[in-house]
């Protein structure tokens, strides 16, 4: 399993070594996107706007309602600072799914500075508000006796704050690598499998002829459908072993290519199979059914011949992890972005009362 | 045989440690779901507001069990 945290690039020899570690490339890459977009977005704004302009506009709008909602109406100055904690939190969470950065908010160092500026800014509007006496004296509320459980509490909030965004994106981050070793485990399992038993591949592939005899006679378009499907895939899985044993007699091995170039022909001949069944099942020419098969076939020999590389690719790690890691990445991080923007907001504005109060 | 054993303790607590911790949260998480639901069934008008409250709700109840994980990470990856 490979799962380790931020990796250092480099050192800076100032302050006794300032480490340049992935989250703060990631941080900085977020920051000039925010910048670039905010910059492209708000120049040349016009009084009938264009499409873009209107997009913005309605984004602003939406933060300024929610910081005025949240915060009340003394308190939208602060909207602009939200709206790029937001932002911050957003971009440094999704750019963990280009593959190449990994995210900035799964890492501790990326969280608690944001949660120790916002306690920061708490203090400083509390101490301007009620003087600096004022605000130790707020440390006595209600009773004396609550000090120290009111001073933890002032030392718990921007703990909690940090450790929940960092805990919730490097969580998920966790159980996606999880779940891509044991996947990776799983498929190199699978295929042995079937690769080594000829009774298997032959059962499995009479009940892909039978169940491409039986499909002719089918008129329910559904059922046709799905037995059309049951087939295919059957007759795929006997094929594969059929093709596995044909290339461990052939011993195919092409040393010179490296892991990146088989997992793009993985990728390819994935492709083609997908193209390949989509014609089989869909096709509506008589000709699709034949092209069909010949692509369907060819793609599965192309996989084989790839999974019999000095460095196999795990196959079936090419689509699976993408779903999880899309609700840990996209859900999660929104919703802890969201969640961390209104928490901010909640004690900001705990330490700014409006003027009624 | 001492590192074994202090791997396979840390491997213990850090189930252990995930798995206790994650009953509070889940607890306190259905109770403010349901609760916002109803409340949702009842006075349709007001979902927005009960969702947002009710996601920051869930965060906060949540946190227990972020420690939690954070603890059962640090056991497993830094303390073997």
């Amino acid at each position: 399993m490979n799962i380790t945290g931020p990796k250092i690039y480099f050192t800076i020899p100032i302050f006794g070594g300032l480490n340049v570690t992935q989250s703060l490339v990631t941080s900085f890459v977020a920051t000039v996107l925010i910048c670039l977009a905010a910059i492209l977005l708000g120049r040349g704004l016009k009084k009938r706007p264009g499409k873009a302009q209107v997009l913005t506009e309605k984004a602003v709008g939406v933060i300024t309602n929610l910081v005025s909602e949240a915060m009340g109406p003394h308190n939208v100055r602060w909207a602009p600072f939200i709206a790029t904690i937001f932002l911050s939190s957003l971009c440094g969470t999704l750019l963990g799914m280009t593959g190449v950065l990994r995210s900035s908010t799964a890492d501790l160092s990326t969280t608690m500075p944001w949660a120790l500026v916002i306690s920061a800014i708490c203090w400083y509007e509390s101490i301007k508000t009620n003087g600096f006496l004022g605000w130790l004296k707020g440390f006595t509320e209600p009773i004396a006796i609550m000090t120290p459980m009111n001073i933890v509490s002032e030392i718990a909030q921007p703990v909690s704050l940090a450790f929940r965004h960092f805990g919730n994106i490097a969580g998920g981050g966790v159980i996606t690598a999880m779940l891509y070793w044991a996947l990776s485990g799983a498929s190199v399992g699978i295929l042995r499998a079937i690769a080594s038993s000829v009774v298997v591949v032959s059962a499995v592939l009479a009940l892909a002829g039978a169940a491409m005899l039986f499909l002719l006679k089918i008129k329910n378009g559904k059922v046709r459908l799905a037995v059309r499907f049951v087939g295919a895939v059957s007759l795929g899985l006997g094929a594969l072993g059929l093709l596995d044993k044909l290339c461990g007699a052939l011993d195919f091995a092409y040393p010179e290519l490296s892991t990146g170039a088989y997992g793009a022909l993985a990728g390819l001949s994935f492709v083609v199979i997908l193209a390949g069944l989509v014609l089989m099942l869909w096709g509506k020419k008589p000709w699709f059914l034949p092209v069909g098969a010949v692509a369907f076939g060819l793609g599965l020999l192309c996989l084989i011949l790839i999974s019999h590389g000095p460095e196999q690719v795990p196959l079936l790690t090419l689509g699976i992890p993408g779903v999880l890691s899309l609700y840990f990445d996209v859900f999660s991080g929104v919703i802890q972005a969201f969640v961390f923007s209104l928490l901010s907001m909640i004690y900001i504005a705990g330490a700014c009362p409006g003027p009624e109060a | 045989m001492e590192e074994a054993i202090v791997r396979a303790a840390c491997a213990l607590g850090a189930g252990l440690c995930m798995g206790i911790g994650a009953i509070g949260p889940a607890i306190g998480e259905g109770n403010a779901v349901g609760k916002a639901l109803e409340g949702m069934a009842r006075q349709p008008e007001s979902t927005s507001n009960l969702r947002t409250n009710m996601l920051v709700g869930c965060a906060v109840a949540e946190t227990t069990g972020i420690y939690s994980l954070v603890i059962a990470l640090l056991l497993m990856f830094a303390f073997k």
